[in-house]
Protein backbone atom coordinates (compact mmCIF):
# COMPACT_ATOMS: atom_id res chain seq x y z
CA UNK A 1 0.00 0.00 0.00
CA UNK A 2 0.84 3.61 -1.03
CA UNK A 3 0.11 6.65 0.94
CA UNK A 4 0.37 10.27 -1.13
CA UNK A 5 0.79 13.23 1.86
CA UNK A 6 -0.20 16.12 0.81
CA UNK A 7 1.33 19.48 3.08
CA UNK A 8 0.84 22.82 2.18
CA UNK A 9 0.70 26.32 3.64
CA UNK A 10 -2.37 27.63 6.00
CA UNK A 11 -4.91 29.62 4.06
CA UNK A 12 -3.89 32.15 6.86
CA UNK A 13 0.20 32.11 6.12
CA UNK A 14 1.35 34.21 3.15
CA UNK A 15 3.25 31.77 0.56
CA UNK A 16 6.08 34.29 -0.66
CA UNK A 17 7.08 31.54 -2.44
CA UNK A 18 3.64 30.60 -3.78
CA UNK A 19 3.49 34.53 -5.07
CA UNK A 20 6.47 34.69 -6.65
CA UNK A 21 6.02 31.80 -8.64
CA UNK A 22 1.59 33.16 -9.90
CA UNK A 23 4.23 36.90 -10.80
CA UNK A 24 6.49 34.51 -12.87
CA UNK A 25 3.32 32.77 -14.46
CA UNK A 26 1.52 35.88 -15.35
CA UNK A 27 4.71 37.39 -16.90
CA UNK A 28 4.56 34.61 -19.58
CA UNK A 29 1.18 35.31 -20.09
CA UNK A 30 -1.05 32.81 -18.34
CA UNK A 31 -3.80 35.41 -17.24
CA UNK A 32 -5.81 33.13 -16.04
CA UNK A 33 -4.15 31.84 -12.98
CA UNK A 34 -4.95 34.48 -9.78
CA UNK A 35 -3.32 32.24 -7.41
CA UNK A 36 -0.43 29.59 -6.31
CA UNK A 37 0.22 27.81 -3.25
CA UNK A 38 3.35 25.89 -3.15
CA UNK A 39 3.42 23.07 -0.91
CA UNK A 40 5.00 19.33 -1.04
CA UNK A 41 4.03 15.70 -1.87
CA UNK A 42 5.52 12.83 -0.05
CA UNK A 43 5.29 9.40 -0.84
CA UNK A 44 4.97 6.67 2.16
CA UNK A 45 5.83 2.91 0.65
CA UNK A 46 3.60 0.65 3.79
CA UNK A 47 4.08 -2.50 4.25
CA UNK A 48 1.67 -5.23 2.66
CA UNK A 49 0.86 -7.16 6.43
CA UNK A 50 -0.38 -3.40 7.77
CA UNK A 51 -4.84 -3.09 7.30
CA UNK A 52 -6.35 -0.25 5.83
CA UNK A 53 -7.66 1.28 9.28
CA UNK A 54 -4.07 0.69 10.67
CA UNK A 55 -2.78 3.03 7.24
CA UNK A 56 -5.12 5.99 8.07
CA UNK A 57 -4.44 5.95 11.55
CA UNK A 58 -0.38 5.85 11.13
CA UNK A 59 -0.59 8.36 8.38
CA UNK A 60 -2.66 10.38 9.99
CA UNK A 61 -0.15 10.45 12.80
CA UNK A 62 3.10 10.60 10.97
CA UNK A 63 1.37 13.83 8.98
CA UNK A 64 0.07 15.67 11.90
CA UNK A 65 3.19 14.71 14.24
CA UNK A 66 6.04 14.63 11.81
CA UNK A 67 5.50 16.11 7.94
CA UNK A 68 3.71 19.40 8.84
CA UNK A 69 4.01 22.48 11.82
CA UNK A 70 0.74 23.06 12.82
CA UNK A 71 1.23 26.23 13.19
CA UNK A 72 1.57 27.39 9.58
CA UNK A 73 0.64 24.12 7.48
CA UNK A 74 -2.07 21.62 7.02
CA UNK A 75 -2.46 18.13 4.96
CA UNK A 76 -4.33 16.11 3.44
CA UNK A 77 -3.46 12.48 2.01
CA UNK A 78 -4.92 9.18 0.07
CA UNK A 79 -3.75 5.83 0.53
CA UNK A 80 -3.37 3.56 -2.82
CA UNK A 81 -3.36 0.30 -3.12
CA UNK B 1 29.12 28.45 34.87
CA UNK B 2 29.22 25.61 32.60
CA UNK B 3 27.50 26.28 29.15
CA UNK B 4 26.80 23.30 26.89
CA UNK B 5 27.03 23.58 23.60
CA UNK B 6 24.67 21.23 21.33
CA UNK B 7 26.49 19.79 17.96
CA UNK B 8 24.01 18.31 15.62
CA UNK B 9 25.19 16.63 12.36
CA UNK B 10 24.95 20.21 10.31
CA UNK B 11 25.75 22.93 13.28
CA UNK B 12 28.25 25.17 12.21
CA UNK B 13 27.99 27.84 14.66
CA UNK B 14 29.04 25.59 17.40
CA UNK B 15 32.48 26.47 17.37
CA UNK B 16 31.70 29.82 17.33
CA UNK B 17 29.52 29.53 20.53
CA UNK B 18 32.26 27.27 22.56
CA UNK B 19 35.07 30.59 21.53
CA UNK B 20 32.60 33.18 22.52
CA UNK B 21 31.47 30.92 26.30
CA UNK B 22 35.60 30.52 26.50
CA UNK B 23 37.33 33.25 25.38
CA UNK B 24 34.77 35.95 25.60
CA UNK B 25 32.76 35.02 29.01
CA UNK B 26 35.85 32.92 30.51
CA UNK B 27 33.37 30.33 31.08
CA UNK B 28 33.25 26.76 31.03
CA UNK B 29 32.40 25.06 27.09
CA UNK B 30 31.49 21.67 26.36
CA UNK B 31 30.16 19.97 23.47
CA UNK B 32 26.82 17.99 23.83
CA UNK B 33 26.47 15.62 20.95
CA UNK B 34 22.97 15.51 20.14
CA UNK B 35 23.14 11.58 20.04
CA UNK B 36 23.34 11.81 23.84
CA UNK B 37 21.34 12.67 26.87
CA UNK B 38 23.74 13.68 28.97
CA UNK B 39 24.18 17.63 29.19
CA UNK B 40 27.07 17.39 31.33
CA UNK B 41 25.82 19.68 33.78
CA UNK B 42 25.64 22.36 31.97
CA UNK B 43 23.91 25.63 33.98
CA UNK B 44 23.30 26.86 30.57
CA UNK B 45 22.26 24.89 27.01
CA UNK B 46 22.90 27.02 23.96
CA UNK B 47 21.70 25.61 20.46
CA UNK B 48 23.95 27.07 17.54
CA UNK B 49 23.22 28.24 14.55
CA UNK B 50 24.09 25.89 11.40
CA UNK B 51 21.58 23.68 9.50
CA UNK B 52 20.96 20.66 11.49
CA UNK B 53 19.84 17.48 9.76
CA UNK B 54 20.72 19.62 6.50
CA UNK B 55 17.25 21.27 7.26
CA UNK B 56 15.60 18.26 6.01
CA UNK B 57 11.60 18.11 5.80
CA UNK B 58 11.80 21.74 7.87
CA UNK B 59 14.31 23.80 9.51
CA UNK B 60 14.77 22.22 12.19
CA UNK B 61 11.92 19.57 12.24
CA UNK B 62 14.28 16.39 12.37
CA UNK B 63 17.02 17.78 15.05
CA UNK B 64 13.62 18.44 17.25
CA UNK B 65 13.70 14.22 17.74
CA UNK B 66 16.99 14.13 18.37
CA UNK B 67 17.65 12.45 22.12
CA UNK B 68 19.73 15.33 23.52
CA UNK B 69 16.06 17.42 22.40
CA UNK B 70 14.18 15.24 25.56
CA UNK B 71 16.72 16.42 27.55
CA UNK B 72 16.76 19.69 26.82
CA UNK B 73 12.98 19.81 26.96
CA UNK B 74 13.24 18.96 30.97
CA UNK B 75 15.96 20.47 31.04
CA UNK B 76 14.05 23.61 30.36
CA UNK B 77 10.80 22.56 32.32
CA UNK B 78 12.59 22.60 35.38
CA UNK B 79 13.92 26.17 34.91
CA UNK B 80 17.17 25.54 33.18
CA UNK B 81 18.33 28.33 30.59
CA UNK B 82 18.13 27.71 26.89
CA UNK B 83 19.05 29.49 23.97
CA UNK B 84 18.67 29.06 21.07
CA UNK B 85 20.50 31.08 18.00
CA UNK B 86 19.35 31.10 14.20
CA UNK B 87 19.04 27.54 13.79
CA UNK B 88 18.56 26.84 17.52
CA UNK B 89 15.71 29.22 17.45
CA UNK B 90 14.16 27.25 14.59
CA UNK B 91 14.85 24.04 16.61
CA UNK B 92 12.79 25.23 19.70
CA UNK B 93 10.12 26.40 17.86
CA UNK B 94 9.51 23.03 16.62
CA UNK B 95 9.64 21.13 19.56
CA UNK B 96 7.17 23.71 20.97
CA UNK B 97 9.13 25.34 23.70
CA UNK B 98 8.45 28.40 21.95
CA UNK B 99 5.65 29.50 20.16
CA UNK B 100 4.99 30.05 16.87
CA UNK B 101 7.05 28.98 13.55
CA UNK B 102 9.20 30.48 10.41
CA UNK B 103 8.64 31.08 7.13
CA UNK B 104 10.66 31.69 4.14
CA UNK B 105 12.49 35.15 4.15
CA UNK B 106 10.18 37.36 2.36
CA UNK B 107 12.24 38.00 -1.03
CA UNK B 108 13.21 34.35 -0.94
CA UNK B 109 16.96 34.92 -0.14
CA UNK B 110 19.79 33.76 1.54
CA UNK B 111 20.64 37.41 3.96
CA UNK B 112 23.88 37.50 5.75
CA UNK B 113 24.76 40.95 6.96
CA UNK B 114 24.97 43.15 10.24
CA UNK B 115 21.22 44.20 11.52
CA UNK B 116 20.43 46.42 14.56
CA UNK B 117 18.07 44.99 17.33
CA UNK B 118 16.30 47.07 19.57
CA UNK B 119 15.72 45.81 23.53
CA UNK B 120 12.33 45.34 24.09
CA UNK B 121 12.56 44.46 27.20
CA UNK B 122 15.60 44.22 29.64
CA UNK B 123 14.39 42.75 32.31
CA UNK B 124 15.09 38.88 31.18
CA UNK B 125 17.73 36.22 31.84
CA UNK B 126 18.88 37.53 27.93
CA UNK B 127 19.00 41.06 28.43
CA UNK B 128 19.52 42.09 31.83
CA UNK B 129 23.15 43.76 30.54
CA UNK B 130 21.31 46.08 28.10
CA UNK B 131 19.75 49.13 28.47
CA UNK B 132 15.66 49.20 28.01
CA UNK B 133 15.48 50.25 24.29
CA UNK B 134 19.23 49.86 23.42
CA UNK B 135 20.04 49.28 19.94
CA UNK B 136 22.40 46.02 19.09
CA UNK B 137 24.13 45.70 15.82
CA UNK B 138 24.73 41.81 15.87
CA UNK B 139 24.77 40.24 12.50
CA UNK B 140 22.11 37.83 10.65
CA UNK B 141 22.55 34.70 8.24
CA UNK B 142 19.41 33.17 7.45
CA UNK B 143 16.98 31.72 4.71
CA UNK B 144 13.85 31.34 7.20
CA UNK B 145 14.25 33.55 9.79
CA UNK B 146 10.58 34.93 8.99
CA UNK B 147 8.90 34.60 12.16
CA UNK B 148 4.96 34.10 12.16
CA UNK B 149 2.44 33.60 14.90
CA UNK B 150 -1.38 33.64 15.16
CA UNK B 151 -3.18 36.84 16.03
CA UNK B 152 -3.51 35.44 19.26
CA UNK B 153 -0.27 34.21 20.25
CA UNK B 154 1.42 37.48 19.11
CA UNK B 155 -1.31 39.16 21.56
CA UNK B 156 -0.23 36.95 24.23
CA UNK B 157 3.86 36.86 23.62
CA UNK B 158 3.38 40.94 23.28
CA UNK B 159 1.41 41.64 26.39
CA UNK B 160 3.28 39.30 28.27
CA UNK B 161 7.11 40.90 27.33
CA UNK B 162 7.77 37.86 25.59
CA UNK B 163 9.29 39.76 22.79
CA UNK B 164 13.02 40.69 23.55
CA UNK B 165 14.60 42.09 20.72
CA UNK B 166 12.61 43.61 17.44
CA UNK B 167 14.78 44.74 13.84
CA UNK B 168 15.22 48.53 13.71
CA UNK B 169 16.81 51.27 12.35
CA UNK B 170 20.03 52.06 13.50
CA UNK B 171 18.29 55.05 15.66
CA UNK B 172 16.59 52.23 17.24
CA UNK B 173 13.07 53.27 15.29
CA UNK B 174 10.83 50.02 14.44
CA UNK B 175 10.30 50.57 10.56
CA UNK B 176 9.37 47.79 7.59
CA UNK B 177 12.54 48.87 6.16
CA UNK B 178 14.18 47.64 8.76
CA UNK B 179 12.88 44.60 8.83
CA UNK B 180 15.39 42.23 6.86
CA UNK B 181 12.93 38.89 6.89
CA UNK B 182 9.26 39.86 6.72
CA UNK B 183 9.13 38.86 10.38
CA UNK B 184 5.86 39.73 12.30
CA UNK B 185 6.03 42.86 14.23
CA UNK B 186 9.82 42.74 13.32
CA UNK B 187 10.72 40.08 16.04
CA UNK B 188 14.00 39.20 16.12
CA UNK B 189 14.11 37.05 19.21
CA UNK B 190 11.06 35.75 21.86
CA UNK B 191 11.50 33.81 25.40
CA UNK B 192 8.39 31.75 26.55
CA UNK B 193 6.57 32.76 29.38
CA UNK B 194 8.46 31.58 32.19
CA UNK B 195 11.91 33.36 30.85
CA UNK B 196 13.99 30.77 30.86
CA UNK B 197 14.13 30.17 27.20
CA UNK B 198 15.57 32.35 24.45
CA UNK B 199 15.54 31.98 20.38
CA UNK B 200 16.60 34.66 18.47
CA UNK B 201 17.45 35.08 14.76
CA UNK B 202 20.77 37.54 14.85
CA UNK B 203 23.95 35.39 16.23
CA UNK B 204 25.47 37.27 19.19
CA UNK B 205 28.19 34.92 19.25
CA UNK B 206 29.75 36.41 16.17
CA UNK B 207 29.28 39.98 17.59
CA UNK B 208 31.82 39.37 20.54
CA UNK B 209 35.15 40.00 19.19
CA UNK B 210 36.82 43.87 17.66
CA UNK B 211 37.83 41.80 14.79
CA UNK B 212 34.45 40.73 13.42
CA UNK B 213 33.05 44.13 13.70
CA UNK B 214 30.92 44.72 16.83
CA UNK B 215 30.96 43.83 20.21
CA UNK B 216 27.27 43.94 20.80
CA UNK B 217 26.80 40.31 21.24
CA UNK B 218 28.95 40.09 24.54
CA UNK B 219 25.39 42.29 26.30
CA UNK B 220 23.11 39.19 25.18
CA UNK B 221 25.66 36.42 26.35
CA UNK B 222 27.02 38.56 29.63
CA UNK B 223 22.58 38.74 30.39
CA UNK B 224 22.35 34.94 30.44
CA UNK B 225 25.76 34.59 32.22
CA UNK B 226 24.14 37.17 35.25
CA UNK B 227 21.06 34.99 35.21
CA UNK B 228 23.07 31.94 35.79
CA UNK B 229 25.28 33.30 38.61
CA UNK B 230 22.40 34.90 40.01
CA UNK B 231 20.47 31.80 40.08
CA UNK B 232 23.45 30.01 41.70
CA UNK B 233 23.98 32.75 44.77
CA UNK B 234 19.94 32.82 45.09
CA UNK B 235 19.86 29.31 45.49
CA UNK B 236 23.03 29.07 48.04
CA UNK B 237 21.25 31.88 50.22
CA UNK B 238 18.55 29.58 50.30
CA UNK B 239 19.79 26.82 51.06
CA UNK B 240 22.63 28.38 54.21
CA UNK B 241 19.16 29.71 55.35
CA UNK B 242 17.54 26.72 55.24
CA UNK B 243 20.82 24.62 57.28
CA UNK B 244 20.38 27.68 59.54
CA UNK B 245 16.68 27.81 60.75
Amino acid sequence: MKAHVYVSLKKTVLDPQGETIRAALQGLGFKAVQAVRQGKHFELQLNSQISEAEAHSQVERIAKEVLTNPVIEEFSYRLEA
Amino acid sequence: MKFGVVVFPGSNCDHDAFYAVQSVLGQEAAFLWHDSTDLAGSDVIILPGGFAYGDYLRTGAIARFSPIMRAIADFAARGGFVMGICNGFQVLLEAGLLPGAMLRNRALRFICRPVYLRVENAHTAFSNACRPGQVLEVPIAHGEGNYFADADTLEEIESAGQVVFRYCCPDGEITNDANPNGSVHNIAGIMNREGNVLGMMPHPERACDPLLGSTDGRFILQSVLNAALDRVSTTAWAVANVNRS
